[in-house]
């Protein structure tokens, strides 16, 4: 029963990584039809930032999370208007394509400037445990579930309470009717670019004491995150984190009770079955198809 | 400009449209057919992965190119390919029946894979294939009694017809060849039959296809289970000409790789498949002559411009520091990728499809006739 608590938090821990990666790619994906392969990159680019920041010049946690954060809202706009905006309303296996690209750019470039080592980032709770009885909780696991907790009821909060959430919402559902409607979609578009990259960081930043950085973990979690996003219906912000977490539960269950090498491919399973019998997710709107 | 007058239906269909293809495809031909007595064994092993990648190319184009459902899953299929043969090998299967078991079952695990896959569209279909890649990968870790797990297999020496012929001689570069030579004929057959017509019109639109008489399903099926064929069948390939396969050679990174192939080629024609596996498999020896001759040469280039020798010295440490970095491959991909469907959206055959057209017309050429319409994204929730 113990192992069983003990491998349910450490798996919601990490299912709320996947989670905040899959709220990027729902953040994008809401409002702009995008999906942005390059998710994970983000994520371990703002990782790479913090380090920059926290480990190399010696600033505070939080300071230097702040200004990773922000760094990374500018490279995301930066990303969006060099790469994105001239191919929006291409089909979108090419724009999947050049986010493809774009991820295996700014992997090779994290690896050429921070080396291929495994980079760890002192945090202020990377040390203490909660003890519950016999149940013993780290700090860094749950710091990630809190701060999950709260950037997604801001975002929630944003995105259905604020006029700038609901001009997103608008540009989603159609572009040419948002801009007729005296929206800027340029800009607004450019807004969720930050954001999502902002939220990667976030991602990257609390990730960094469970498994350390290196340039190739944005891969590896941004592909388990697709699960998570498709799990909780594309395009749903709650749903992704539902989504993620279920992902993050599966994965270390498996690892637990199931031989050797479920682990892996229990997420991806789980994908192709809801793809099979419940395309649209657990959060997702069902829509028919009209000719 | 020479003008094609078509007066009946064998006049559209032709394979050759007129002697002009003869001509250059025959030399193309005579070329490669002398190839191995020209060219230094290495570049002969590099040609050989060149039609493999473009064998691959071909069935990705059938796919992805004409029927319009993108696939990053086809490292697996090549996989299952090489390794039904590896496996058909242990029992002293002999090369032609292993060959077409190879393409067989991974035809049919292709069309099981094709079923789900009917529902799925766009976005989708992709993170669907991508997971049936992993779900395979760790399946090749796993299952040790057949795939001897991360270990790995060898695989022995082909033998054809009694002969033994090894992996650098030129008896296993024409057998490539000849298997690319009759999938390219192959698939321009298929293309131009009925069934090619309706991929082509699945592709365009499948509720225009469906209205039209189309089984959509039943042709979506079909398109998986070709293309996953034609990939078995060059898994053979590719495993005997590595000698050696284990799962970590079948990753997302190789079914990247593929896509990159037909994406640098140009999706729209079966030249494209050949034109990006050219570069994709050239880009290796290309990247080592950048970190053999280029900094002696951008040195010398220095010298000429009247830098001291110090100066040329230290330019060509700079040179050579970077080119020989690590992750240079991957930001090279990356950067190719970005700018290929930011500016060649056509791909190189595109481009020469482009140069061709600018002598043709020579003054009158417009820049306008290859432009891309552009639409306004509308919501898929609602299409």
């Amino acid at each position: 029963m113990l192992d069983f608590v003990q491998q349910l938090v450490s798996g919601v821990a990490l299912g709320c990584v996947y989670g905040l990666i899959a709220l990027g790619f729902v953040l994008v994906y809401k409002a702009t039809e995008v999906v942005n392969f390059a998710q994970g990159d983000l994520m371990m680019l703002g990782g790479f930032f913090a380090f920059t920041f926290i480990g190399m010049m010696g600033l505070n946690y939080w300071i230097g999370f702040a200004g990773a954060v922000a760094a990374m809202a500018l490279f995301g706009m930066l990303a969006e208007r060099v790469v994105v905006r001239p191919i929006l309303g291409y089909p979108q296996f090419s724009i999947i394509m050049v986010t493809i690209g774009l991820g295996y750019f700014l992997r090779s470039v994290a690896g050429m400037i921070w080396g291929t080592d495994d980079l760890k980032i002192e945090t202020p709770f990377s040390q203490g445990v909660l003890r519950m009885g016999s149940l013993v909780l780290a700090y860094d696991k749950l710091s990630v579930i809190a701060a999950t907790m709260i950037l997604c009821t801001l975002l929630w909060l944003f995105f259905n309470k604020t006029t700038l959430g609901t001009a997103m919402r608008a540009s989603s559902e159609n572009m040419l009717a948002a801009y007729y409607m005296g929206i800027p979609v340029k800009r607004v578009v450019a807004v969720v670019w930050a954001i999502s990259a902002a939220v990667a960081t976030c991602a990257g930043v609390l990730l960094a004491p469970i498994t350390f950085i290196h340039s190739n973990v944005g891969l590896v979690l941004g592909l388990k995150a697709f699960p998570a996003a498709v799990l909780g219906g594309f395009g749903s912000i709650p749903g992704a984190v539902v989504g993620g977490v279920l992902i993050g539960v599966i994965e270390s269950m498996a690892g637990f009770y199931l031989p050797e090498g479920w682990k892996d491919a229990a997420p991806y399973i789980v994908l192709l079955t809801v793809l099979l019998l419940k395309p649209e997710g657990l959060f997702g709107l069902h829509v028919r198809k009209k000719v | 400009m020479r003008f094609l007058f078509k007066t009946d239906y064998e006049d559209d269909i032709k394979l050759f449209p007129h002697s002009g293809y003869v001509v250059t495809y025959g030399v193309l031909l005579a070329l490669l057919l002398i190839a191995p007595h020209v060219l230094s064994s290495y570049l002969m092993s590099q040609l050989v992965f060149v039609c493999i990648y473009a064998i691959v190319g071909v069935a990705l184009l059938i796919l992805t190119g004409f029927t319009g459902q993108a696939s990053l899953g086809h490292a697996a299929f090549l996989a299952i390919g090489a390794y039904t043969a590896a496996y058909l090998q242990k029992y002293n299967v002999p090369f032609p029946v292993y060959f077409l078991a190879a393409g067989l079952l991974t035809g049919i695990i292709g069309a099981m894979v094709g079923f789900p896959a009917l529902r799925l569209t766009g976005i989708y279909l992709v993170i669907a294939t991508i997971s049936f890649a992993l779900i395979v990968e760790e399946i090749l870790a796993r299952w040790e009694s057949v795939t001897h797990g991360n270990e790995g297999m060898r695989v022995k020496t082909l033998s054809l017809l009694g002969v033994a012929v090894p992996r650098d001689s030129p008896t296993f570069y024409y057998l490539c060849l000849a298997v690319l030579v009759l999938t390219i004929v192959g698939t321009l057959n298929l293309l131009r039959s009925p069934t090619g017509r309706a991929f082509v019109a699945i592709r365009d639109s499948e509720t225009a296809a469906r209205s039209m008489g189309v089984n959509v399903a039943l042709y979506k099926v079909k398109s998986f289970a070709i293309s996953a064929a034609i990939t078995g069948f060059a898994g053979v390939l590719f495993a005997h000409k590595l000698s050696f396969i284990s799962p970590e050679m079948f990753t997302l990174q190789l079914s990247i790789e593929f896509i990159i192939v037909i994406l640098i080629g140009g999706t729209f024609s079966l030249h494209g498949a050949v034109l990006g596996a050219i570069f994709i498999v050239m880009i290796d020896p290309f990247l080592t002559y950048l970190k053999d001759d280029m900094p002696g040469i951008i040195a010398g280039i220095a010298a000429t411009f009247g830098a001291g020798a110090a100066t040329a010295g230290n330019i060509e440490a700079k040179v050579a520091a970077f080119a020989s970095l690590n992750g240079l491959k991957g930001a090279i991909y990356g950067i190719i990728i970005v700018l290929f469907v930011l500016f060649e959206p056509l791909g190189l055959y595109g481009r020469w499809l482009k140069i061709k057209l600018f002598f043709q017309l020579f003054p009158l050429y417009k820049r306008a006739t290859f432009k891309r319409q552009k639409i306004y994204v509308k919501s898929e929730r609602n299409r």
